[in-house]
This record gives C-alpha cells, structure tokens and sequence, in this order.
C-alpha cells in the first residue's frame, strides 16, 4: 500500500481496492482506492470537483446498485462483514446518507419525516416510542426547539438549513452505524452551516461519520481523517492535522494552499 | 433647446403606440370571443333548453314510457319521469372502468418511468400512443367481442367498461409517467438510503408525492369516456330500469341521449340529460385543473 495512505487499526470500514465506471465506455471515476475509516470520528473526503468523492461515498451503502450501467468492483467491509454480500435493505439500515440538497418527503410531516424509515418500512412501534425517537433524533440535531410546536407541519416548510438537519435526524433516527454525508452545508448560509458542524461534532460520539465537503476549512474544523482524491484516485490519506500542515504529496500541497481546485 | 421637436416626435410615437396597443387589444378581444362563444352558446342552449326538465325526480326516476312522454307533451306538461337508470348506469360502468384502467395505467406508467430509454418501454409507449388515436367505435367491437361474446354471453356493463377502459389507459400511462418524471429522483434516494425496500418507496415516497398529477390525469381521463357513446351501443346496449349486475344491459346517460333523439316525444329529455351530463364532465374538469394548480 502508498506510503501516503494511513491504515487503521480496526477500522469499522474498509474499503479494498474499490473502483467504480459509470458505464461500459467510461474510464474509471474511482480508481482502486483502499482505505480504513476509524470508528466514532469524522472522515472528510476533500478533492476538487469530478475527482470522484461523491461516487466513492455512494459505493458505501451501494447507491450505485439503483443504476445498472455502473460498474463497480472491489470489496468494502463494515465491521469485517463485506457488505456487497448483505442484503441492500439490511445494509442502508445501518449505513445512513444525507444528500447535498435538503430532501425531506414533501408529503409528509416534520413528525412523520423523522420516523419515516420505520413508517416506509411497516416497523410497527408504540406511539410513545415513537415519540420518544422523534423527541431524541430532533434534540440530537438541535431542531426540537425549533419545531416543537409544529411537528405536525409539513417538513417542507422549514428553511433550507432547518430541513437539512431534519434530513440528519431522519437518517440517525434508524440508528446506524455510520453515516454518509454528500457536502451536506453546500446549501446553507453560515449560520446553518456551523449548527450543522456543530452538530456532526457532537453526533461523532455515537456514529462514524463521512463526510465529502469541498470546504477544506470545514474539514480542518471539523474531521479526524482526512482523505484527498484527485481523478479517482486516493492520493492521501491520513489525521487532518498532519494533512493540513505537513501534507505528504505534491497534488495535495497545492490544492490545500489553493493553487488548484 | 435644440432638442425642440424631440417630445413632438415622441407624442407622435406614442400616439403611434397607443392606437397600436389599442388595435391589439381589440385583437385579443375579438380572437377570445370567438374561441369562447361555442362553449357558451353550447351551455347557454342547453340550460335555456334544459333547465325546465331538471326537477328531484330527473334524478330519481326512470325514464318514462313513450306513451307517458306524449301524453305529457300532448298536454302541454312536463315530461314526467327521469333518468335515474341512466345515470346510475354511468357511474357503474365508469366506476368499473376505473377499477380496470387505474391500476393497470399506473402500473404501466411506472413501468415506462423505471425503463427511460431501454427498447421495449419505447415500444410500449408507442403502442399507447397508437391505441389513443384508435376510434371509439372500434374499440367498442372489440370488447364486443371479447366480452359480449364471450364472457357475459350478452350485453353488458362489463364489456362496455372493458372498451371504455383501454381508452381510459393511454391517457393514464402518460400522466403517470410524466408525473413521476417531475419528482426529483432524490426523494427516490432518501427512500431507499433509509433501507426502505424499491417497491415500497414507490408506493409510499412517488406515488403520493405525485398524487396531484395522478389524480388530475384519472379525472381528465374519466371526463373523457363519460360522454362516449358509440362503444356503449355495441356492448353495454341500454336497459330502461336500474340495474347493478355487471353482467346485464345496462343503461349510461349518453345512450338515453340517443334513444331520447330518436323519440320524437322525448325530445325535451334530450336537453336536461345533455346539461347533465356537460355539467358533470365540465366539473370533473375544473377539479382536476384546481388539483393541478394547487401543485
Ligand atoms: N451519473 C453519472 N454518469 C456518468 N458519469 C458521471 C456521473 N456522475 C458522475 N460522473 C463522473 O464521474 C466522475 C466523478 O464524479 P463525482 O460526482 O463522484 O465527483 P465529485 O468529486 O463528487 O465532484 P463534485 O465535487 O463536483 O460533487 C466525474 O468525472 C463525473 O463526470
Ligand atoms: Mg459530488
């Protein structure tokens, strides 16, 4: 393996010589990429535009499989298990996503968008569970004072920063293991943007989080690990620390200081 | 000061522009008033026509004999009876039409949705194209043959809804598929990534995300087949009492229209059931482009 690519002890991901081509002619967007993610801390992938971060990030709770043209090959593991062997359903249960654009289910409530994976799923709860996972996931979020009083409104309704912590308390509410996060703050002002940070600071206690962000501050602020990708290929990868001030690769240097990207 | 004749050219320009905004608009006027004016003479005709023979029993009763009609007529009265088995008869007959077109439309639709571009679903959705430029009438034989022939052993509600759903069909495969072409395909992905199954997501994510658009193209679709008569005269053939068996002639409003044309003693009939049955179609109408404008 690189000498740029750290590996870590038992990892709750890994991923083995991953690549990904979006159909038959395409050259690869992902290219062999290997890489273990560390367990309760935020992983940023950084790279600039059409490197391939949001194609790797799909791969993980296999996205991809919605689109037969795309090809993928390669293995990742959650917690040793290959989950290209698990059952999809099973597998987004425990890998959860948020998107770049806020995506709440416009027909439902703010209420029912909270509990829709177990409402879409036909998971019968009580109602006072119900409520209570609904309390738990819009508090994690920092959304239940907010919304409190309107949980019965359509989810719709929120600001564009408000839906998509809806959108996170949605996806942590199922409880997963680790959630993937596709520049989840590229829709949002400042202010929203550091409720979300701060949120994802704090939710790395419970979760192992992965987050693609095109802001290398946010991934100084914010991340453990640091991957850099650059036409699909994982260049470096390794502590956000050290990344950010003693980068090992060329490519990276000059795209962290902003020469490129 | 030079500038002396400058608002003088502009007065003349404007003046120039203002007998040009004026022509116009008397264009618009007059082009509206064309388009408009079938459409009101139609109604207006038919309440002026109409309007006398609506009374509870219109909708309560059947459809008089001839010789009642005439006597009526003869002495100067109002048509007695209604067309309660008629109107009764639509709604069996559309009601069955739905439960045929709508679920297989919507499956249809969905199908041509999930497979943009693959062979088979444009070949599909030509075929649909095809059968909505088929003639009623035709369509009318067919279940004529498949139904009445073959599985009621007879005239029918049944094989009239049969006829009147495939025309039903293409309208419904279109506006599912355009419908679920409008939901962002993200809200499928926030589906799926909860670990929802496919099916479910599009049961329970699209479909009532796009349940305006669905219904609006059920109910454009319903107005279309309310008013056909052609393909009900070969199957389901009319019948003067209410009847609900599926599997027995049965009566619609536009096949009483007819018969009502054709009976010289009936003809005050023809009006009330012609504004009826307008009304309903121009309702069904207006709901579904307030449905649509709510989107
Ligand atoms: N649906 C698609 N079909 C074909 N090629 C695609 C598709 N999506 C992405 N690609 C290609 O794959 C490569 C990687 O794209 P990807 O979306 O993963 O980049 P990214 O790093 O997430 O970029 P960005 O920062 O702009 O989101 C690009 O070259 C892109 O053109
Ligand atoms: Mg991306």
């Amino acid at each position: 393996m690189s000498k740029n690519i750290d590996i870590i002890e038992n990892p709750v991901l890994k991923v083995e010589n991953l690549s990904i081509a979006y159909n038959k002619a395409d050259k690869y967007a992902v290219k062999d990429v290997n890489v273990t993610i560390k367990k309760n801390a935020i992983t940023a992938i950084m790279g600039p535009s059409g490197c391939g971060k949001s194609t790797m990030l799909r791969a993980i709770n296999r996205m991809h499989e919605l689109y037969p043209d795309i090809r993928t090959e390669g293995n990742i593991y959650l917690n040793g298990d290959n989950i290209m062997k698990m059952d999809t359903i099973q597998l987004r249960r425990k890998i959860g996503m948020v998107f770049q654009r806020p995506n709440p289910f416009p027909t439902m409530s703010i209420y029912d968008n909270v509990i829709a994976g177990y409402k879409l799923n036909g998971i019968r709860i009580k109602k006072s569970q119900r409520d209570d996972i609904v309390e738990r996931s819009l508090t994690d979020v920092a959304l239940w004072n907010e919304v409190k009083d309107s949980l019965h409104k359509k989810g719709t309704f929120l600001s564009g920063g408000q839906q998509q912590r809806l959108c996170i308390a949605r996806s942590i509410a199922f409880q997963p293991e680790v959630i993937l996060l596709d520049e989840p703050t590229s829709a949002l002002d400042p202010i929203a943007t550091s409720k979300v940070e701060d949120l994802l600071v704090k939710l790395k206690e419970n979760y192992t989080i992965v987050l693609v962000t095109h802001n290398m501050s946010q991934a100084a602020r914010i991340s453990e690990y640091s991957m850099f990708m650059y036409l699909g290929d994982l260049v470096e990868y390794g502590k956000t620390k050290m990344m950010f001030t003693n980068p090992r690769d060329k490519k990276t240097e000059e795209y962290l200081t902003g020469k490129f990207g | 000061m030079e500038n002396i004749n400058t608002p003088i050219e502009l007065t003349k320009n404007s003046a120039f522009r203002a007998l040009k905004d004026k022509a116009f608009l008397w264009g618009v006027i007059i082009v509206s008033i064309i388009t408009i004016s079938p459409i009101v003479l139609i109604i207006g005709k038919l309440v002026w026509k109409g309007v006398s023979q609506i009374n509870l029993s219109f909708f309560t009763e059947i459809t008089p004999s001839t010789f009642e009609a005439m006597t009526a007529v003869a002495s100067g009265e109002v048509i007695p009876g209604g067309i309660v088995n008629g109107i009764l008869g639509t709604f069996l007959i559309v009601f069955l039409s739905a439960i045929i077109a709508i679920p297989v439309g919507i499956l249809i639709g969905l199908f041509l949705f999930e497979n943009q571009g693959k062979r088979y679903a444009n070949l599909i959705r030509s075929l649909s194209d095809i059968l909505q430029g088929v003639p009623s009438i035709v369509l009318g034989l067919i279940a004529y043959l498949w139904v009445v022939k073959n599985v009621t052993q007879g005239y029918s509600a049944l094989a009239g809804s049969v006829a009147l759903a495939i025309m039903m069909l293409p309208l419904i495969i279109r506006s599912t598929e355009e419908t679920m072409k409008m939901i962002p395909g993200t809200l499928k992905e926030a589906g799926l990534a909860l670990g929802v199954p496919y099916y479910k997501v599009i049961l329970k994510v699209l479909i009532p995300s796009g349940i305006s658009g669905l219904s609006t193209g059920i109910l454009l679709a319903i107005s279309r087949i309310l008013g056909e008569t052609a393909p009900l005269m070969l199957t389901t053939l009319g019948n003067p009492m209410i009847n609900w068996d599926v599997t027995a002639p049965t009566s619609a409003v536009p096949l009483l229209i007819w018969d009502f044309y054709n009976d010289p003693n009936m003809v005050d009939l023809i009006w009330s059931s012609s504004l009826f049955l307008m009304g309903f179609v121009l309702t069904l109408n207006i709901i579904s482009k307030r449905i649509a404008a709510k989107q």
